[in-house]
């Protein structure tokens, strides 16, 4: 049994850690698919978020905000990603670009204009690592309760915690108020929330471009508290696998944190089941693959039906049938 | 008026003011940045055609390229898009060396049959996203990102087990499986250059007959065109919804073999994607899916990604303003709706006049 425990101790914080960043990009592309744009593009905005979030950090410890820069990191990454969404706004919803080739598109730009922005200032393919990161802490009082405190509140982030409060805030947002309701609408049938009076375009939007800052979020807090610098190599994936969370979540709040924790599971089982009792014999390679063949057997529907907004992938036309 | 903006002069317009606006736009990023365009530009320009070896190396960067872009664009054809060229590619370039590694026989059998190889891998890779897409209507794009990541994780493992020679890759390839073209790359001051270029070329042309000359290529079209009439019609939609995803998925695999039997002649651990297959659908939309357009993209992508090398001596500019150019000009490809907006609108005010 304590073996177990040990165990857990180990993964179950690790799995956290790891979903975090997968569960804030996940949130941001639930608003743009929720209002019927598809984001192939959470990987770019990722990549934009994490090298806002070390930028940022970098130049407001250089103002001399010492342990709070990171914070002002994170909110610069927001930013950014927010603002470079707009490529993919612009593109997919006033020029009616195809989607998913604009979201591919988006993702080839952030790596290039970032790397090459980090040649021309850093002049070789990496920043300079901030110094005053996130560290990972025990959360006072609850780290003291027996068996979960040292499973979920010992040696964690506390970003984690504000990304499930985050979770909770976006389910209220979308499901439980009018602006919730009609991003919905626009995503399943635009032409009648169109008919209600609903600013079809000016929904799709606010979905992309909160979609950027979630994103944004999601690749900045990667930035801040596991890497700790920025090159090309910093987010390869986590995009994608916070694109499969939505999926496999069934493009719902709660869902997508859940795929994103168990991918972060996923991960951590892969990079520590070397060292665990039972499972060193289990080569790494399954651990790895597992999100994503999980993804695609949800989508075929042999873990239950993943059914994606009606609306999705189309641009909408004012006066089209 | 209508005609024009959408006849066939179109297609080649609005390629070119993409490329002019990806490079404008490169142009203004270089000035922004304190770098002079012009010499920034010229040594891109001399990186391709400077010397022979340069040259050389553009149309060997090229041959995977155009396979990738032969590859996004059938399948865009029948109305797919294969996000999964880069996963198919790699499956392709590991099974074709893992033909050349552990085969022995005379040439004439051994480099079709590596070939050949790479090009079924491809196909198995690209009939999973077209069997679930004709079964169970599961979008295309997800299933084939998904297929993109257990490509390299299951090919970097399979190396990792059991094909290691030396530090990251797999021993080199038997010389009766290889591409390599001593004369070619003499001809070019001993590029990397090989025979897989010509093979290239006569994808395209095998890409055109099978769309344009056969029964089943107007299928394959008419599918793209409208499903709905298509099964009115009497056509399996589902079987050539299947049938389109594995022949792309036959392209990005021999473009692998290209890179595996070619360019490198190993297979590595590869520790992030090639970015080939993705750069393909830059290729294809660039190339408006025809082949001739196809050929004429790859070279300018490879000659762009050779060029950035000489840029970064030369000039002093990083090479991402490459990859940043690449992906403007997609924008600007994929964003023709404004283009031919802005161009009506024009027509109309001097109509109006």
């Amino acid at each position: 049994m304590d073996v177990v425990l040990q165990i857990l101790y180990i993964i179950v914080p690790a799995a956290l850690i790891a979903g975090t960043p997968l569960m804030l990009t996940a949130m941001g592309g639930l608003f743009s698919e929720r209002s019927g744009v598809v984001n192939i593009g959470l990987e770019g905005l990722m990549i934009m978020g994490a090298f806002g979030g070390i930028i940022g950090t970098l130049m407001f410890e250089g103002f001399g905000f010492g342990a709070a820069s990171p914070w002002f990191g994170i909110l610069f990454g927001i930013l950014l990603g927010a603002i470079f969404s707009l490529f993919h706004a612009v593109a997919s919803i006033s020029f009616r670009a195809d989607q998913i080739v604009s979201g591919v598109a988006l993702n080839f730009l952030a790596l290039g204009l970032t790397v090459f922005i980090v040649r021309e200032i850093f002049d070789r393919g990496q920043t300079d690592t901030i110094s005053s990161r996130l560290f990972r802490t025990n959360i006072p009082l609850l780290s003291d309760i027996p068996v979960l405190g040292p499973m979920l509140f010992s040696r964690v982030y506390v970003t984690t915690y504000i990304a499930l409060l985050i979770v909770v805030l976006v389910w209220y947002v979308v499901f439980k108020t009018p602006f919730g309701l009609r991003l919905r609408a626009v995503g399943e049938h635009p032409m009648a929330a169109d008919t209600m009076g609903i600013k079809v375009q000016r929904m799709r939007y606010i979905g992309v471009l909160l979609s950027g800052a979630f994103a944004g979020a999601g690749g900045s807090v990667y930035a801040v508290t596991i890497a700790g610098n920025f090159a090309s190599g910093t987010i390869v994936g986590q995009g994608f696998m916070a694109l499969a969370a939505l999926i496999f979540g069934k493009w719902t709040p709660f869902g997508a944190m859940g795929a994103a924790i168990f991918f972060g599971f996923a991960m951590a089982l892969s990079t520590s089941a070397q060292q665990l009792p039972g499972l060193q014999n289990i080569p790494q390679v399954y651990f790895l693959i597992l999100p994503y063949v999980l993804t695609i057997l949800a989508l075929a529907g042999f873990v239950g039906k993943a059914e994606p907004p009606k609306a999705l992938n189309q641009p909408y036309t004012k006066g089209s049938r | 008026m209508i005609n024009m903006l959408k006849g066939r002069a179109f297609n080649i317009v609005i390629p070119i003011i993409a490329i002019l606006f990806g490079f404008l736009a490169g142009a203004l990023i270089m000035l922004l940045s304190g770098n002079n365009p012009i010499t920034g530009y010229g040594a891109l320009i001399s990186g391709i055609f400077g010397e022979p070896y340069d040259f050389g190396e553009t149309l060997q960067r090229m041959t995977p390229l155009i396979f990738s872009g032969l590859a996004v664009a059938f399948a865009f054809r029948t109305g797919l898009l294969n996000i999964g060229v880069e996963g198919q590619l790699i499956v392709g370039w590991f099974t074709s060396v893992y033909v050349g590694l552990a085969i022995e026989a005379p040439m004439v059998i051994h480099l079709p049959l590596a070939i050949g190889a790479g090009a079924v891998a491809g196909a198995l890779w690209g009939f999973v996203p077209g069997y679930l897409k004709a079964r169970f209507q599961v979008h295309e794009v997800i299933v084939t990102i998904m297929m993109n990541y257990i490509a390299i994780h299951v090919t970097n493992s399979l190396i990792r087990m059991y094909l290691l020679d030396s530090g990251q890759r797999t021993g080199f390839i038997n010389s009766s499986a290889s591409l390599e073209s001593p004369f070619l790359s003499e001809l070019t001051q001993f590029s990397r250059l090989h025979w897989g270029f010509f093979i290239a070329a006569a994808a395209c042309v095998i890409m055109w007959f099978i769309l344009w000359k056969t029964r089943k290529g107007f299928e394959l079209r008419s599918v793209g065109y409208n499903k709905n009439a298509s099964l009115y019609s009497g056509m399996n939609v589902n079987a050539n919804i299947v049938l389109s995803m594995v022949v792309s998925g036959a392209f990005a695999g021999a473009g692998g073999a290209m890179v595996g039997l070619g360019t490198y002649q190993y297979a590595n651990i590869l520790p992030s994607f090639t970015n080939i297959g993705f750069d393909g659908i830059a290729v294809a939309l660039l190339g408006a899916s025809t082949s001739v357009g196809i050929f004429l993209a790859a070279f300018l992508f490879g000659g762009l990604q050779q060029g950035a090398n000489m840029m970064q001596a030369q000039a002093g500019v990083a090479p991402e303003l490459v990859e940043i150019i690449i992906a403007l000009i997609i924008f600007f490809v994929a964003s023709s709706y404004i283009i031919r907006w802005a161009f009506a609108r024009m027509q109309s005010r001097k109509e109006e006049k």
